[in-house]
Protein backbone atom coordinates (compact mmCIF):
# COMPACT_ATOMS: atom_id res chain seq x y z
CA UNK A 1 0.00 0.00 0.00
CA UNK A 2 2.73 2.39 0.46
CA UNK A 3 4.15 2.47 -2.90
CA UNK A 4 1.19 4.17 -3.91
CA UNK A 5 1.55 7.07 -1.51
CA UNK A 6 3.83 9.93 -1.39
CA UNK A 7 1.83 12.88 -0.52
CA UNK A 8 3.92 16.37 -0.12
CA UNK A 9 4.66 16.15 3.44
CA UNK A 10 4.90 19.14 5.44
CA UNK A 11 8.06 17.19 7.07
CA UNK A 12 9.87 17.60 3.53
CA UNK A 13 11.93 20.57 4.51
CA UNK A 14 12.04 22.71 1.43
CA UNK A 15 15.09 24.67 0.48
CA UNK A 16 17.67 25.04 3.70
CA UNK A 17 20.35 27.37 3.10
CA UNK A 18 22.47 26.34 5.94
CA UNK A 19 22.70 22.63 4.68
CA UNK A 20 23.69 23.75 0.89
CA UNK A 21 26.55 25.72 2.51
CA UNK A 22 27.63 22.52 5.19
CA UNK A 23 27.68 20.26 2.31
CA UNK A 24 29.68 22.35 0.18
CA UNK A 25 32.36 22.55 3.26
CA UNK A 26 32.02 19.20 3.94
CA UNK A 27 32.79 18.11 0.26
CA UNK A 28 35.76 20.62 0.45
CA UNK A 29 37.52 19.45 3.22
CA UNK A 30 36.93 16.22 2.73
CA UNK A 31 37.39 16.07 -1.37
CA UNK A 32 40.61 13.97 -1.21
CA UNK A 33 38.95 10.69 0.88
CA UNK A 34 36.37 10.50 -1.61
CA UNK A 35 33.20 9.63 0.45
CA UNK A 36 29.79 9.37 -1.02
CA UNK A 37 27.68 12.32 0.44
CA UNK A 38 23.72 12.00 0.17
CA UNK A 39 21.14 13.55 2.04
CA UNK A 40 17.54 11.86 2.88
CA UNK A 41 14.37 13.27 1.80
CA UNK A 42 13.88 14.90 4.84
CA UNK A 43 17.49 16.79 4.49
CA UNK A 44 17.94 16.17 8.21
CA UNK A 45 19.78 12.64 7.35
CA UNK A 46 23.31 13.51 5.95
CA UNK A 47 24.95 9.72 4.52
CA UNK A 48 28.83 9.91 3.96
CA UNK A 49 29.74 6.72 2.60
CA UNK A 50 33.86 6.21 3.14
CA UNK A 51 35.99 2.93 2.79
CA UNK A 52 37.38 1.66 6.09
CA UNK A 53 41.03 2.70 5.35
CA UNK A 54 39.71 6.59 5.46
CA UNK A 55 37.13 5.72 8.10
CA UNK A 56 39.13 7.73 10.89
CA UNK A 57 40.67 10.60 9.23
CA UNK A 58 37.62 11.28 8.32
CA UNK A 59 36.46 11.06 11.52
CA UNK A 60 39.35 13.08 12.84
CA UNK A 61 38.35 16.22 9.66
CA UNK A 62 34.62 15.74 11.03
CA UNK A 63 35.10 16.42 14.44
CA UNK A 64 37.41 19.43 13.48
CA UNK A 65 33.97 20.99 11.30
CA UNK A 66 32.54 20.69 14.78
CA UNK A 67 30.48 17.21 14.91
CA UNK A 68 31.67 16.51 18.10
CA UNK A 69 29.66 13.48 19.26
CA UNK A 70 28.53 10.04 18.88
CA UNK A 71 25.00 8.97 19.08
CA UNK A 72 25.19 5.01 17.71
CA UNK A 73 28.32 2.43 16.67
CA UNK A 74 26.76 -0.11 15.47
CA UNK A 75 26.44 -2.69 12.53
CA UNK A 76 24.64 -3.99 9.93
CA UNK A 77 24.89 -7.84 8.74
CA UNK A 78 24.92 -8.53 5.34
CA UNK A 79 26.19 -12.36 5.07
CA UNK A 80 25.12 -12.61 1.11
CA UNK A 81 27.86 -9.97 0.26
CA UNK A 82 29.90 -11.36 3.12
CA UNK A 83 29.84 -7.65 4.46
CA UNK A 84 29.06 -6.22 7.81
CA UNK A 85 28.59 -2.39 7.58
CA UNK A 86 29.56 -0.54 10.06
CA UNK A 87 26.83 2.31 10.84
CA UNK A 88 27.84 5.00 12.70
CA UNK A 89 25.06 8.16 13.75
CA UNK A 90 27.20 11.50 14.78
CA UNK A 91 26.05 14.87 15.38
CA UNK A 92 26.98 17.32 17.05
CA UNK A 93 25.74 20.02 20.15
CA UNK A 94 26.59 23.22 17.94
CA UNK A 95 23.48 25.34 17.81
CA UNK A 96 24.14 25.59 14.02
CA UNK A 97 24.63 22.20 13.05
CA UNK A 98 22.19 20.36 15.94
CA UNK A 99 19.39 19.75 13.20
CA UNK A 100 21.34 17.63 11.29
CA UNK A 101 22.89 13.39 11.88
CA UNK A 102 25.58 12.38 9.97
CA UNK A 103 25.58 8.76 8.91
CA UNK A 104 28.85 7.47 8.43
CA UNK A 105 28.73 4.16 6.45
CA UNK A 106 31.85 1.82 6.05
CA UNK A 107 31.88 -2.23 4.50
CA UNK A 108 33.76 -4.30 6.57
CA UNK A 109 35.10 -8.08 5.51
CA UNK A 110 32.34 -10.21 7.39
CA UNK A 111 35.07 -12.83 7.97
CA UNK A 112 36.92 -10.85 9.88
CA UNK A 113 35.59 -7.28 10.65
CA UNK A 114 38.56 -4.86 11.90
CA UNK A 115 38.61 -1.24 12.25
CA UNK A 116 40.34 1.83 13.90
CA UNK A 117 38.94 2.94 16.76
CA UNK A 118 36.71 5.85 16.92
CA UNK A 119 37.39 6.54 20.59
CA UNK A 120 39.92 8.88 20.73
CA UNK A 121 38.24 11.24 18.38
CA UNK A 122 35.03 10.80 20.22
CA UNK A 123 35.30 9.35 23.68
CA UNK A 124 31.88 9.44 23.42
CA UNK A 125 32.18 6.25 21.31
CA UNK A 126 33.98 3.99 24.05
CA UNK A 127 30.95 2.02 24.75
CA UNK A 128 29.16 1.68 21.63
CA UNK A 129 32.00 0.10 20.36
CA UNK A 130 31.98 -2.20 23.03
CA UNK A 131 28.24 -2.95 21.86
CA UNK A 132 29.36 -3.37 18.39
CA UNK A 133 31.91 -5.90 19.52
CA UNK A 134 30.06 -8.17 21.41
CA UNK A 135 26.83 -8.08 19.26
CA UNK A 136 28.45 -8.14 15.83
CA UNK A 137 32.37 -9.39 16.59
CA UNK A 138 33.43 -6.13 15.52
CA UNK A 139 37.20 -5.38 16.47
CA UNK A 140 37.70 -2.04 17.02
CA UNK A 141 42.09 -1.45 17.16
CA UNK A 142 42.81 1.22 19.62
CA UNK A 143 40.28 0.86 22.19
CA UNK A 144 41.18 1.39 25.52
CA UNK A 145 39.23 -1.61 27.19
CA UNK A 146 37.17 -4.08 24.73
CA UNK A 147 35.00 -6.05 27.05
CA UNK A 148 31.49 -7.46 26.38
CA UNK A 149 28.91 -4.73 27.93
CA UNK A 150 25.51 -6.30 27.96
CA UNK A 151 26.15 -9.83 27.35
CA UNK A 152 26.37 -12.27 30.35
CA UNK A 153 30.16 -13.70 31.11
CA UNK A 154 28.98 -16.90 30.38
CA UNK A 155 27.27 -16.25 27.08
CA UNK A 156 27.43 -19.07 24.47
CA UNK A 157 27.76 -18.37 20.63
CA UNK A 158 28.74 -15.66 18.81
CA UNK A 159 27.84 -12.54 17.66
CA UNK A 160 23.92 -12.70 18.75
CA UNK A 161 23.25 -9.87 16.39
CA UNK A 162 24.47 -11.28 12.88
CA UNK A 163 21.78 -12.91 10.82
CA UNK A 164 23.01 -16.39 11.30
CA UNK A 165 22.37 -16.16 14.38
CA UNK A 166 19.02 -18.23 15.09
CA UNK A 167 16.65 -17.03 18.44
CA UNK A 168 15.41 -20.45 19.87
CA UNK A 169 11.63 -20.15 19.27
CA UNK A 170 9.33 -22.31 21.48
CA UNK A 171 5.48 -23.58 20.09
CA UNK A 172 2.43 -22.41 21.77
CA UNK A 173 2.05 -24.59 24.55
CA UNK A 174 5.00 -26.03 24.58
CA UNK A 175 7.49 -26.09 28.05
CA UNK A 176 11.06 -26.48 28.54
CA UNK A 177 12.60 -26.89 31.62
CA UNK A 178 12.78 -29.24 34.81
CA UNK A 179 8.75 -29.09 35.19
CA UNK A 180 8.41 -30.58 31.54
CA UNK B 1 70.19 -25.02 35.07
CA UNK B 2 70.04 -25.77 39.09
CA UNK B 3 70.02 -22.14 39.46
CA UNK B 4 67.90 -20.64 36.77
CA UNK B 5 65.24 -23.31 38.19
CA UNK B 6 65.33 -22.33 41.50
CA UNK B 7 64.83 -18.59 40.37
CA UNK B 8 61.83 -19.50 38.21
CA UNK B 9 60.66 -21.61 41.80
CA UNK B 10 61.08 -18.31 43.79
CA UNK B 11 59.18 -16.34 41.12
CA UNK B 12 56.53 -18.08 40.58
CA UNK B 13 55.63 -18.40 44.45
CA UNK B 14 57.02 -14.99 44.78
CA UNK B 15 54.29 -13.86 42.26
CA UNK B 16 51.65 -16.08 43.65
CA UNK B 17 52.02 -14.81 47.16
CA UNK B 18 51.64 -11.06 45.72
CA UNK B 19 48.47 -11.71 43.98
CA UNK B 20 47.18 -13.76 47.04
CA UNK B 21 48.23 -10.54 49.30
CA UNK B 22 46.14 -8.36 46.59
CA UNK B 23 43.53 -10.36 46.99
CA UNK B 24 43.12 -11.07 50.83
CA UNK B 25 43.93 -7.49 51.67
CA UNK B 26 44.05 -5.52 48.64
CA UNK B 27 48.08 -4.13 49.50
CA UNK B 28 49.65 -3.14 46.29
CA UNK B 29 52.85 -2.75 45.70
CA UNK B 30 52.83 0.88 45.81
CA UNK B 31 51.25 1.07 49.61
CA UNK B 32 48.31 1.75 47.70
CA UNK B 33 45.24 0.14 49.32
CA UNK B 34 42.40 -0.71 46.99
CA UNK B 35 39.63 -2.75 47.93
CA UNK B 36 37.52 -4.13 45.13
CA UNK B 37 33.04 -3.25 46.21
CA UNK B 38 30.63 -4.38 44.05
CA UNK B 39 27.40 -2.75 44.45
CA UNK B 40 24.08 -4.58 43.33
CA UNK B 41 23.04 -6.15 41.23
CA UNK B 42 20.25 -6.58 43.35
CA UNK B 43 17.74 -4.02 43.14
CA UNK B 44 17.76 -1.65 46.12
CA UNK B 45 20.09 1.21 45.56
CA UNK B 46 21.57 0.02 42.62
CA UNK B 47 18.38 -1.28 40.09
CA UNK B 48 19.61 -4.18 38.04
CA UNK B 49 22.79 -3.27 37.68
CA UNK B 50 26.21 -4.15 39.07
CA UNK B 51 28.67 -1.33 40.19
CA UNK B 52 32.25 -2.17 40.42
CA UNK B 53 33.60 0.45 42.26
CA UNK B 54 37.86 0.22 43.75
CA UNK B 55 38.17 2.75 46.64
CA UNK B 56 40.92 3.27 48.88
CA UNK B 57 39.32 4.17 51.95
CA UNK B 58 36.84 6.18 51.49
CA UNK B 59 37.40 7.83 48.15
CA UNK B 60 36.48 5.91 44.89
CA UNK B 61 39.31 5.63 42.29
CA UNK B 62 37.93 3.62 39.71
CA UNK B 63 34.53 2.66 38.57
CA UNK B 64 33.08 0.54 36.13
CA UNK B 65 29.61 -0.23 35.38
CA UNK B 66 28.78 -3.77 34.75
CA UNK B 67 25.18 -3.40 32.94
CA UNK B 68 22.77 -5.66 30.66
CA UNK B 69 21.57 -7.51 33.75
CA UNK B 70 17.72 -6.73 32.17
CA UNK B 71 18.88 -7.27 28.08
CA UNK B 72 16.36 -8.36 26.46
CA UNK B 73 17.57 -7.71 22.49
CA UNK B 74 15.18 -5.82 21.33
CA UNK B 75 17.14 -4.65 18.57
CA UNK B 76 17.32 -8.50 17.67
CA UNK B 77 13.43 -9.23 18.20
CA UNK B 78 12.15 -6.66 15.83
CA UNK B 79 13.89 -8.44 13.04
CA UNK B 80 11.48 -11.15 13.62
CA UNK B 81 8.26 -9.33 14.04
CA UNK B 82 6.00 -7.60 11.76
CA UNK B 83 6.51 -3.76 12.12
CA UNK B 84 3.49 -2.50 13.72
CA UNK B 85 4.33 -5.28 16.30
CA UNK B 86 7.65 -3.78 17.08
CA UNK B 87 5.54 -0.61 18.72
CA UNK B 88 4.46 -2.24 22.24
CA UNK B 89 7.89 -3.54 21.80
CA UNK B 90 9.94 -0.27 21.79
CA UNK B 91 8.01 1.62 24.93
CA UNK B 92 8.81 -1.90 27.06
CA UNK B 93 12.27 -0.63 27.82
CA UNK B 94 11.40 2.94 29.39
CA UNK B 95 8.29 2.25 31.08
CA UNK B 96 8.03 5.57 32.58
CA UNK B 97 8.25 7.58 29.27
CA UNK B 98 6.95 5.59 26.79
CA UNK B 99 5.05 7.24 24.20
CA UNK B 100 8.40 9.67 23.15
CA UNK B 101 9.79 6.08 22.19
CA UNK B 102 6.67 4.77 19.93
CA UNK B 103 6.50 8.38 18.46
CA UNK B 104 10.70 7.85 17.66
CA UNK B 105 9.65 4.58 16.20
CA UNK B 106 6.46 5.53 14.34
CA UNK B 107 8.09 8.32 12.83
CA UNK B 108 10.86 6.46 11.20
CA UNK B 109 8.29 3.96 10.35
CA UNK B 110 6.03 6.91 8.44
CA UNK B 111 9.56 8.48 7.05
CA UNK B 112 10.04 5.19 5.10
CA UNK B 113 6.38 4.91 4.07
CA UNK B 114 5.87 8.38 3.05
CA UNK B 115 2.57 9.12 5.47
CA UNK B 116 2.43 11.64 7.97
CA UNK B 117 -0.52 11.79 10.69
CA UNK B 118 -2.85 14.85 10.59
CA UNK B 119 -2.46 17.63 12.78
CA UNK B 120 -5.22 16.63 15.65
CA UNK B 121 -2.80 13.30 16.07
CA UNK B 122 0.28 15.62 16.21
CA UNK B 123 -1.15 17.07 18.90
CA UNK B 124 -2.56 14.44 20.58
CA UNK B 125 0.87 12.82 20.65
CA UNK B 126 2.53 16.00 21.85
CA UNK B 127 -0.08 16.20 24.61
CA UNK B 128 0.46 12.74 25.39
CA UNK B 129 4.53 12.61 25.38
CA UNK B 130 4.31 15.43 27.37
CA UNK B 131 2.03 13.81 30.19
CA UNK B 132 4.75 11.02 30.17
CA UNK B 133 7.62 13.60 29.91
CA UNK B 134 6.36 14.97 33.59
CA UNK B 135 5.39 11.43 35.08
CA UNK B 136 9.18 10.33 34.56
CA UNK B 137 10.85 13.25 35.57
CA UNK B 138 8.71 12.82 39.02
CA UNK B 139 10.11 9.03 38.88
CA UNK B 140 13.53 10.19 38.46
CA UNK B 141 13.15 13.06 41.55
CA UNK B 142 11.58 10.05 43.57
CA UNK B 143 14.21 7.84 43.11
CA UNK B 144 16.75 10.47 43.64
CA UNK B 145 15.06 11.21 47.04
CA UNK B 146 14.94 7.75 48.34
CA UNK B 147 18.81 7.49 47.18
CA UNK B 148 19.36 10.32 49.38
CA UNK B 149 17.65 8.71 52.52
CA UNK B 150 14.56 10.91 51.86
CA UNK B 151 11.75 8.72 51.62
CA UNK B 152 8.73 11.32 51.87
CA UNK B 153 10.50 12.33 48.57
CA UNK B 154 9.96 8.97 47.30
CA UNK B 155 6.22 8.87 48.63
CA UNK B 156 5.41 11.94 47.02
CA UNK B 157 6.76 12.01 43.89
CA UNK B 158 5.02 8.48 43.10
CA UNK B 159 2.08 10.17 44.32
CA UNK B 160 2.00 13.26 41.97
CA UNK B 161 2.86 10.70 38.96
CA UNK B 162 -0.34 8.98 39.92
CA UNK B 163 -2.14 12.08 38.67
CA UNK B 164 -0.42 11.94 35.40
CA UNK B 165 -0.89 8.57 34.88
CA UNK B 166 -4.61 8.51 35.50
CA UNK B 167 -4.58 11.47 32.71
CA UNK B 168 -2.78 8.99 30.32
CA UNK B 169 -5.89 6.48 31.10
CA UNK B 170 -8.18 8.66 30.43
CA UNK B 171 -6.84 9.44 27.08
CA UNK B 172 -5.54 6.18 26.07
CA UNK B 173 -7.39 3.61 28.45
CA UNK B 174 -3.88 1.75 30.00
CA UNK B 175 -1.68 2.91 32.82
CA UNK B 176 1.86 2.74 31.46
CA UNK B 177 2.29 0.87 28.09
CA UNK B 178 -0.13 2.40 25.46
CA UNK B 179 0.92 2.01 22.37
CA UNK B 180 -1.24 4.62 21.60
CA UNK B 181 0.81 6.07 18.23
CA UNK B 182 0.30 3.95 15.44
CA UNK B 183 1.82 4.53 11.79
CA UNK B 184 -0.46 7.44 10.55
CA UNK B 185 -1.97 8.87 13.41
CA UNK B 186 -3.19 7.49 17.08
CA UNK B 187 -5.41 4.81 18.55
CA UNK B 188 -8.20 7.21 20.21
CA UNK B 189 -9.85 10.41 19.97
CA UNK B 190 -9.47 12.44 23.61
CA UNK B 191 -12.74 12.09 25.51
CA UNK B 192 -14.94 14.91 25.68
CA UNK B 193 -14.13 16.19 29.01
CA UNK B 194 -10.54 15.77 29.24
CA UNK B 195 -9.51 18.86 28.71
CA UNK B 196 -11.13 20.18 32.25
CA UNK B 197 -9.27 16.72 33.70
CA UNK B 198 -6.11 18.07 32.40
CA UNK B 199 -5.97 21.30 33.62
CA UNK B 200 -7.36 20.27 37.08
CA UNK B 201 -4.19 18.05 36.90
CA UNK B 202 -2.23 20.54 35.92
CA UNK B 203 -3.26 23.15 38.48
CA UNK B 204 -2.58 20.27 41.02
CA UNK B 205 0.95 19.44 40.15
CA UNK B 206 1.85 23.35 39.66
CA UNK B 207 0.35 23.58 43.96
CA UNK B 208 2.68 20.73 44.49
CA UNK B 209 6.02 22.21 43.05
CA UNK B 210 5.44 24.92 45.53
CA UNK B 211 5.28 22.11 48.13
CA UNK B 212 8.59 20.16 46.57
CA UNK B 213 10.70 23.65 46.59
CA UNK B 214 9.91 23.72 50.54
CA UNK B 215 10.22 19.80 51.01
CA UNK B 216 13.34 19.33 48.28
CA UNK B 217 14.76 21.68 46.33
CA UNK B 218 15.39 24.18 49.70
CA UNK B 219 16.09 21.60 52.14
CA UNK B 220 19.72 21.90 53.76
CA UNK B 221 20.11 18.25 54.19
CA UNK B 222 19.26 17.69 50.22
CA UNK B 223 21.33 20.58 49.55
CA UNK B 224 24.55 19.38 51.20
CA UNK B 225 23.65 15.79 49.63
CA UNK B 226 23.96 17.29 46.06
CA UNK B 227 26.02 20.69 46.17
CA UNK B 228 29.24 20.46 44.28
CA UNK B 229 29.10 16.34 43.75
CA UNK B 230 29.47 15.28 40.91
CA UNK B 231 30.19 18.33 38.96
CA UNK B 232 30.22 17.72 35.26
CA UNK B 233 32.18 20.07 33.19
CA UNK B 234 30.36 21.75 29.68
CA UNK B 235 33.60 20.28 28.08
CA UNK B 236 33.21 16.87 29.29
CA UNK B 237 29.67 16.71 29.10
CA UNK B 238 30.16 17.23 24.91
CA UNK B 239 33.30 14.76 24.60
CA UNK B 240 30.99 11.95 26.54
CA UNK B 241 28.29 12.37 24.27
CA UNK B 242 25.66 13.32 26.74
CA UNK B 243 22.16 13.71 26.72
CA UNK B 244 18.96 15.12 28.08
CA UNK B 245 18.19 16.78 31.45
CA UNK B 246 21.98 15.58 32.56
CA UNK B 247 23.43 17.88 29.63
CA UNK B 248 21.33 21.06 30.18
CA UNK B 249 22.30 21.21 33.60
CA UNK B 250 25.70 21.76 32.44
CA UNK B 251 24.92 24.77 30.36
CA UNK B 252 24.43 23.01 26.85
CA UNK B 253 20.81 23.96 25.60
CA UNK B 254 20.53 21.11 23.40
CA UNK B 255 17.16 19.55 23.20
CA UNK B 256 15.49 17.50 19.98
CA UNK B 257 12.27 19.28 20.56
CA UNK B 258 14.03 22.38 19.78
CA UNK B 259 17.02 20.86 17.05
CA UNK B 260 14.98 18.99 15.05
CA UNK B 261 11.29 19.44 15.77
CA UNK B 262 8.77 17.11 15.39
CA UNK B 263 4.89 16.31 15.84
CA UNK B 264 3.37 19.69 16.97
CA UNK B 265 6.30 21.25 18.96
CA UNK B 266 7.14 23.53 16.40
CA UNK B 267 4.05 25.54 16.42
CA UNK B 268 4.12 25.80 20.63
CA UNK B 269 6.16 28.13 22.63
CA UNK B 270 8.37 26.53 25.56
CA UNK B 271 11.49 27.15 26.96
CA UNK B 272 14.58 25.07 27.32
CA UNK B 273 16.09 25.37 31.24
CA UNK B 274 19.55 25.23 31.58
CA UNK B 275 21.85 25.14 34.52
CA UNK B 276 25.27 26.47 34.66
CA UNK B 277 26.54 24.37 37.77
CA UNK B 278 26.82 20.71 36.36
CA UNK B 279 26.40 19.13 39.93
CA UNK B 280 24.07 16.72 41.42
CA UNK B 281 21.67 19.69 42.67
CA UNK B 282 21.32 21.20 39.13
CA UNK B 283 20.20 17.86 37.31
CA UNK B 284 17.61 17.87 40.04
CA UNK B 285 16.66 21.24 39.51
CA UNK B 286 16.14 21.11 35.76
CA UNK B 287 13.71 18.44 36.01
CA UNK B 288 11.63 20.67 38.30
CA UNK B 289 12.17 23.47 35.69
CA UNK B 290 11.18 21.09 32.55
CA UNK B 291 8.35 19.95 34.24
CA UNK B 292 6.67 23.39 34.76
CA UNK B 293 7.50 23.87 31.11
CA UNK B 294 5.95 20.46 30.15
CA UNK B 295 2.72 21.99 31.99
CA UNK B 296 2.81 25.01 29.46
CA UNK B 297 3.33 23.01 26.44
CA UNK B 298 0.07 20.79 27.68
CA UNK B 299 -1.68 23.90 28.07
CA UNK B 300 -0.99 25.34 25.01
CA UNK B 301 -1.87 22.09 22.93
CA UNK B 302 -4.82 21.75 24.28
CA UNK B 303 -6.10 25.06 23.52
CA UNK B 304 -4.57 24.94 19.95
CA UNK B 305 -5.57 21.50 19.19
CA UNK B 306 -7.16 21.86 15.70
CA UNK B 307 -10.66 19.20 14.59
CA UNK B 308 -10.36 16.44 12.11
CA UNK B 309 -8.83 13.13 11.44
CA UNK B 310 -6.59 10.75 14.03
CA UNK B 311 -5.84 9.02 11.58
CA UNK B 312 -4.63 9.81 8.23
CA UNK B 313 -6.44 8.94 5.45
CA UNK B 314 -4.00 6.30 3.21
CA UNK B 315 -4.81 4.28 6.34
CA UNK B 316 -8.33 4.88 7.08
CA UNK B 317 -9.43 4.43 2.80
CA UNK B 318 -8.41 0.55 4.10
CA UNK B 319 -10.60 0.34 6.73
CA UNK B 320 -13.96 -2.15 6.29
CA UNK B 321 -17.56 -1.16 6.73
CA UNK B 322 -17.44 -1.69 10.58
CA UNK B 323 -14.56 0.04 11.21
CA UNK B 324 -15.37 2.92 9.46
CA UNK B 325 -18.87 2.78 11.67
CA UNK B 326 -16.68 2.54 14.87
CA UNK B 327 -14.39 4.98 13.86
CA UNK B 328 -17.52 7.21 12.77
CA UNK B 329 -19.11 6.73 16.50
CA UNK B 330 -16.76 6.48 19.08
CA UNK B 331 -13.65 8.09 17.20
CA UNK B 332 -11.55 4.73 17.90
CA UNK B 333 -9.48 3.35 15.05
CA UNK B 334 -9.12 -0.25 14.68
CA UNK B 335 -6.29 -1.81 12.40
CA UNK B 336 -7.11 -2.61 9.07
CA UNK B 337 -5.41 -6.28 8.31
CA UNK B 338 -3.39 -4.91 5.84
CA UNK B 339 -1.33 -2.91 8.66
CA UNK B 340 -0.39 -6.56 10.32
CA UNK B 341 1.40 -7.28 7.19
CA UNK B 342 2.46 -4.16 6.30
CA UNK B 343 5.80 -3.75 4.02
CA UNK B 344 7.18 -0.67 3.49
CA UNK B 345 9.21 0.10 0.28
CA UNK B 346 13.06 -0.98 -0.05
CA UNK B 347 15.05 1.95 2.03
CA UNK B 348 15.97 3.71 5.36
CA UNK B 349 14.91 5.86 7.47
CA UNK B 350 16.36 7.47 11.12
CA UNK B 351 14.34 9.65 13.64
CA UNK B 352 15.45 10.46 17.00
CA UNK B 353 13.17 12.26 19.68
CA UNK B 354 13.01 13.96 22.97
CA UNK B 355 12.34 11.40 25.28
CA UNK B 356 12.21 12.07 29.22
CA UNK B 357 15.80 11.28 30.15
CA UNK B 358 17.34 12.63 26.89
CA UNK B 359 18.04 12.12 22.95
CA UNK B 360 16.27 8.57 21.80
CA UNK B 361 17.46 7.19 17.93
CA UNK B 362 15.60 4.99 15.84
CA UNK B 363 17.23 4.01 12.64
CA UNK B 364 15.19 1.46 10.16
CA UNK B 365 16.78 -0.36 7.33
CA UNK B 366 13.83 -1.44 5.57
CA UNK B 367 14.53 -4.56 2.81
CA UNK B 368 10.80 -4.52 1.51
CA UNK B 369 9.83 -7.38 3.54
CA UNK B 370 7.07 -7.12 6.35
CA UNK B 371 9.69 -7.08 9.08
CA UNK B 372 12.45 -4.66 9.67
CA UNK B 373 15.51 -5.86 8.36
CA UNK B 374 17.82 -3.82 10.68
CA UNK B 375 16.30 -1.43 14.27
CA UNK B 376 18.96 0.54 15.62
CA UNK B 377 17.47 1.60 18.79
CA UNK B 378 19.58 3.81 21.07
CA UNK B 379 17.94 5.17 24.73
CA UNK B 380 19.14 7.81 26.24
CA UNK B 381 20.20 6.05 29.13
CA UNK B 382 22.61 3.66 26.94
CA UNK B 383 24.31 7.22 26.48
CA UNK B 384 24.24 8.12 29.86
CA UNK B 385 25.64 5.38 31.38
CA UNK B 386 29.34 6.44 30.29
CA UNK B 387 29.17 9.18 33.30
CA UNK B 388 29.60 5.72 35.92
CA UNK B 389 32.88 5.48 34.47
CA UNK B 390 33.69 9.20 34.60
CA UNK B 391 32.01 11.33 37.12
CA UNK B 392 31.83 9.17 39.95
CA UNK B 393 36.19 8.29 40.69
CA UNK B 394 37.54 11.12 43.11
CA UNK B 395 34.08 10.96 45.16
CA UNK B 396 33.24 9.22 48.34
CA UNK B 397 31.57 5.92 48.57
CA UNK B 398 28.52 7.81 50.12
CA UNK B 399 28.15 10.19 47.20
CA UNK B 400 27.66 7.39 44.78
CA UNK B 401 23.60 7.20 45.10
CA UNK B 402 23.26 10.86 45.03
CA UNK B 403 25.03 10.53 42.04
CA UNK B 404 23.58 7.89 40.49
CA UNK B 405 20.32 9.36 41.54
CA UNK B 406 20.80 12.35 39.86
CA UNK B 407 21.36 11.31 36.55
CA UNK B 408 18.41 9.60 36.47
CA UNK B 409 19.50 6.52 35.07
CA UNK B 410 17.17 3.84 33.97
CA UNK B 411 18.59 0.29 33.66
CA UNK B 412 15.95 -1.33 31.55
CA UNK B 413 16.37 1.49 29.28
CA UNK B 414 19.78 1.31 28.86
CA UNK B 415 19.84 -2.51 28.61
CA UNK B 416 17.40 -2.75 25.80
Amino acid sequence: MSSQTSPQSTQMKKEDPDLKRFLEILNERTKDLNPKISIDKYGRAIYIEISNEKLHELAERLSKLGIDHVKSVTGVDYPSENKIELLIHAGSYLRTLRKYTVIIKSFLDRSSPKTRSLTDVWPSAEFQEREAWEMFGIYFEGHPDLRRLLLPEDFEGMWPMRKDFMIKTRRPGEVEGPWK
Amino acid sequence: MEVDRESSNDFLSNLSQELFMIRETGVREEGERLIELQIGPAHPGSGHMRILAWVDGDIVVRCDPDIGFVHRTIEKLSENRAYIKTIPLVERPSLLDTTPMTIGYVNAVEKLMGIEAPPRAKYLRTILAEITRIASHFYGIGILAIFLGHSTGFMWAFGDREVMIELATMLTGARITYAYVIPGGVRRDMPQNFPDQVEKGLRYIERRLKDWEKLFLNNPVVERRLRDIGVLKPVMARRLGITGPNLRASGVDYDVRMAEPYEAYDEIDFMIPVAEEGDAYARGLVRFKEIEQSISIIRQAIKKIPDGDIISPQISRLFNPLMKKIYAETRRVKFPSLLATLKPPKGEAMARVEAGRGEALFHIISDGSTNPYRFRFVTPSFRNVILFKYLIPGHRLADIPAIYGSIDYFPPEADR
